[in-house]
């Protein structure tokens, strides 16, 4: 275990003198504009919600399982409260004044009659909505009981086990589909050296309408995102973490259309991490951008009381953006993901923001302007544990020449402090990684960070050097977009974030509010609206 | 089909020899490299095991430059040897592409002249792929490898669907659009999903459009097999570095093999 461990390398807190000069006047500035840009769409997600927000609401209150077809209970219900009476007043009224009028003795029976259409729901009124409602509250309190107690164990599971010994953490991804098979994968690449292991969820997923049921095992391109197999592989990575004595994190993805239940699970089954980012539904899954905001902001909630770090995806911009043209719009983005997540109760430790190596080689200084781009995250952010991501749109067939890419990616991970390195792989864009790439590539990030770890400590640009020059450069075309974005208003009335999404202002996607999937789930919350769960988050009790 | 098989490099009078070995550092050396995986741990019947697989690969002699466990269980493998195996250049064959490239400006004006309208084009990811990379590397105005997109082109009317497009909605897209052409991109390859998701998607086409009335169907990707077009029921493959320019030049291909043309009346 000690031959897979790098050198111990403690970061220093709080550097002694930044190696970036940056106006602290242009800094408060950026955030200043994105809590302004941001505002608005949080009142706008306080005042909707959506049905997979209510379904995970009745998970969190312990309803389960599915039909023989394999429909969630949870839709079913939501369904039918929602064909009889709406959503408005949030499911829990009806669905609980229905069990107090003994229309069933439980949830599971309630929706099981509702799916045969036999179950009359209402709308309380006064007593009775208050009664429902004081039921509603006590019948989600197990669920977030559960989820207190799992980041408890967490905690203590750590304090047992140990962090890693090293930053950045080693991230590295299974996916084959099979859960049978993403268990030993992954915990033989625990063994191997990895710190946090993410299951990548089947293509197909993030457009489904339900969470699948049970433990699965046909995916394309990766696992479907189960309860069941978040318990499996969570198990499975506890026995290998008190095997290494290192505890091991797993990781899933809070996004789609079913992004608030899988938050949910990932809170009730003690995952540790869950990609989770502000707008890469909208964007590059067409989701709708109401839809996607409200949804985001309830996940963010659950993972602020599950002790669970999100990881941002602004990696994806560069996948369809210019790297270097477009590298102040992945700081305007990690602006934004901060604001919401503090917004929704995260804390600095759990904001994962991410960013990625996806400049062209070909350009000259392209190797400098990384490094000026992850100095600029890592000094706007200074106590978030930021995700580095390996370069994946440059990469070719030429396995070789993307060895070495990923070396210098590792290089500037080590020489900028990144705390979670997402580990690349030199068949990116080939094939599904074969073992001996993964040990490769494993081999690659340990000797990278025991040569030039130690560097952070020599490394310091020189004041108006080329890296400095174009930090603030980046920041700046930053500041500037988001102001664009604050003043974009249309109507009066309209939200200028939304306003930007549907003029394509971020990679050129165009996404207008009212037009993408899942739209039709998003509901206006009229007057009395009641989620047992929200009360709970926004009192934090 | 419009892919014509042919084989290279005889009639063109050049000097190629028929006969040749792989180039280490000498003509006629031979020498490749390979790398595997073997599931075994490394000791002294490993390393005969890879040999003997280098053997029967026709690698002889072989020489193992590196072995190194991977846990207890696997270990990779690094031989380089002289492979006993001939290439016979007058058996290879190969899809040779059978229009000519041309510019933005000869294809503007060939649509011009030709269809005296815009070619209306529709490109999608359609099954669970989510990889819009190949599709926005040919439709997007900023394009692929230096050359412009298809939305660069004035004569070309795109309409990009995006990612995770179901079948049913890019026929019906199709069909509204007046689509001359549907480009599909398939990065996916998971379980062949790219192979399934096309078929699927010029069944529906040939079900939905009565016969010669088809739109142009084509499909890129990076792991299609080039001579497979007539088996997945489509018009022309592309393959992985497939530049814009290259699918704009076969637009015009097709309009003047009277594909497109045949489509409109």
């Amino acid at each position: 275990m000690t031959a897979v461990t790098p050198v111990t390398r403690v970061r220093p807190t709080s550097p002694a003198k930044p190696k970036l000069e940056l106006d602290p006047a242009v800094i408060r500035k950026a955030r200043s504009l994105a809590r302004k840009a941001g505002a608005p769409v949080v009142k706008l997600a306080r005042t909707h919600t959506t049905v997979s927000v209510e379904r995970a609401v009745l998970r969190l209150a312990g309803l389960s399982g599915a039909d023989h077809e394999g429909v969630p209970w949870v839709n079913h219900l939501v369904d039918a409260v929602r064909a009889e009476v709406g959503l408005e007043l949030g499911v829990t009224a009806p669905v609980f004044d229905a069990l107090r009028r003994g229309e069933a003795p439980d949830l599971l029976t309630l929706a099981q009659k509702s799916a045969a259409g036999s179950v009359p729901f209402h709308r309380p009124q006064g007593r009775d909505s208050h009664a429902a409602s004081s039921l509603a509250l006590r019948s989600v309190k197990p669920g977030m009981a559960r989820i207190d107690k799992n980041r408890a164990t967490r905690d203590r599971l750590i304090k047992r086990h140990g962090n890693p010994k090293q930053r950045p953490w080693i991230y590295l991804i299974v996916a084959t589909g099979d859960i049978y098979e993403d268990i030993p994968q992954a915990q033989t690449a625990a063994r191997e050296g990895a710190d946090v292991i993410a299951v990548i969820r089947s293509t197909g997923q993030s457009l489904l309408d339900f969470v699948p049921e049970g433990a699965t095992r046909e995916g394309y391109a990766g696992t479907y995102a189960t309860q069941e197999n978040f318990r499996l592989m969570r198990a499975a990575l506890d026995e290998v973490s008190k095997e290494l004595g290192r505890y091991i994190r797993l990781v899933n993805y809070a996004s789609g259309l079913c992004m608030p239940e899988i938050a949910t699970l990932a809170g009730l089954e003690r995952l540790d991490m869950m990609l989770n980012d502000s707008m890469y539904g909208i964007l590059f899954r067409d989701i709708n951008p109401i839809r996607t905001f409200v949804d985001q902001r309830f996940s963010r909630q659950i993972h602020a009381r599950a002790g669970i770090i999100i990881n941002t995806g602004e990696d994806n911009y560069l996948t369809t953006a210019d790297a270097v043209d477009a590298a102040h719009t992945v700081t305007v983005s990690q602006l934004m993901n901060e604001y919401f997540a503090k917004e929704a109760g995260l804390e600095d430790w759990q904001l994962g923001l991410g960013h990625a190596f996806e400049i062209n080689p070909e350009i000259p200084d392209s190797f400098r302007m990384e490094l000026a781009q992850a100095l600029l995250a890592r000094q706007l952010f200074p106590k978030a544990p930021l995700k580095w991501m390996p370069p994946t749109k440059h990469m070719t067939g030429d396995v070789f020449r993307g060895y070495l890419l990923d070396g210098f990616f590792n290089l500037v991970g080590a020489m900028t402090s990144q705390d979670i390195l997402l580990v690349g792989m030199m068949t990116e864009a080939v094939v599904t990684p074969f073992l001996s790439d993964r040990d490769l590539a494993l081999q690659n990030v340990r000797y990278v960070l025991s040569a030039a770890g130690g560097l952070t400590e020599d490394f310091h640009p020189p004041r108006d050097g080329f890296i400095q020059t174009r930090a603030r450069r980046v920041l700046s075309e930053a500041v500037d977009l988001l102001e664009k974005i604050v003043n974009d208003t249309g109507e009066p009335g309209s939200v200028p974030l939304l306003q930007a999404i549907s003029d394509g202002t971020f990679g050129l996607m165009k996404r207008p509010s009212d037009a993408g999937k899942g739209l039709d789930g998003v509901v206006k919350c009229a007057p009395g609206y009641d989620n047992p769960v929200s009360t709970l988050l926004e009192a934090g009790i | 089909m419009s892919t014509s098989v042919s084989r290279a490099k005889q009639t063109k009078g050049n000097t190629l020899p028929d006969i040749i070995r792989p180039y280490g550092d000498t003509t006629g050396d031979g020498m490749v490299q390979v790398s595997f995986t073997l599931p075994i741990p490394l000791d002294k019947l490993a390393e005969g095991a890879a040999l003997q697989l280098a053997a029967k690969m026709g690698l002889a002699p072989a020489l193992l430059v590196h072995a190194k466990a991977m846990g207890s269980d696997f270990t990779f493998f690094i031989l380089y040897g002289s492979v006993s195996h001939l290439v016979n250049l007058s058996e290879v064959v190969v899809v040779e592409r059978e229009f000519a490239l041309l510019s933005a400006k000869e294809v503007n004006a060939a649509i011009k002249k030709r269809l005296r309208r815009k070619l209306v084009v529709v490109g999608a990811c359609i099954g669970t792929d989510a990889h819009t990379v190949g599709i926005d590397a040919i439709l997007n105005i900023k394009g692929f490898a230096g050359e412009k997109g298809l939305e660069y082109y004035t004569e070309i009317k795109v309409v990009n669907c995006g990612a995770q497009v179901l079948v049913p909605e890019l026929v019906a897209r199709a069909r509204a659009e007046r689509a001359d052409a549907v480009l599909v991109s398939q990065v996916v390859t998971q379980k062949d999903a790219h192979i399934h998701n096309t078929m699927t998607m010029s069944a529906a086409f040939r079900e939905a459009y009565p016969a010669g009335k088809v739109p142009l169907l084509i499909v890129g990707g990076p792991r299609f097999d080039q001579g497979s077009a007539a088996t997945l029921g489509v018009d022309r493959i592309f393959g992985k570095g497939t530049t814009p320019g290259e699918v704009a030049s076969y637009l015009v291909h097709a309009i003047r093999s009277g594909k497109v043309a045949a489509s409109l009346a």
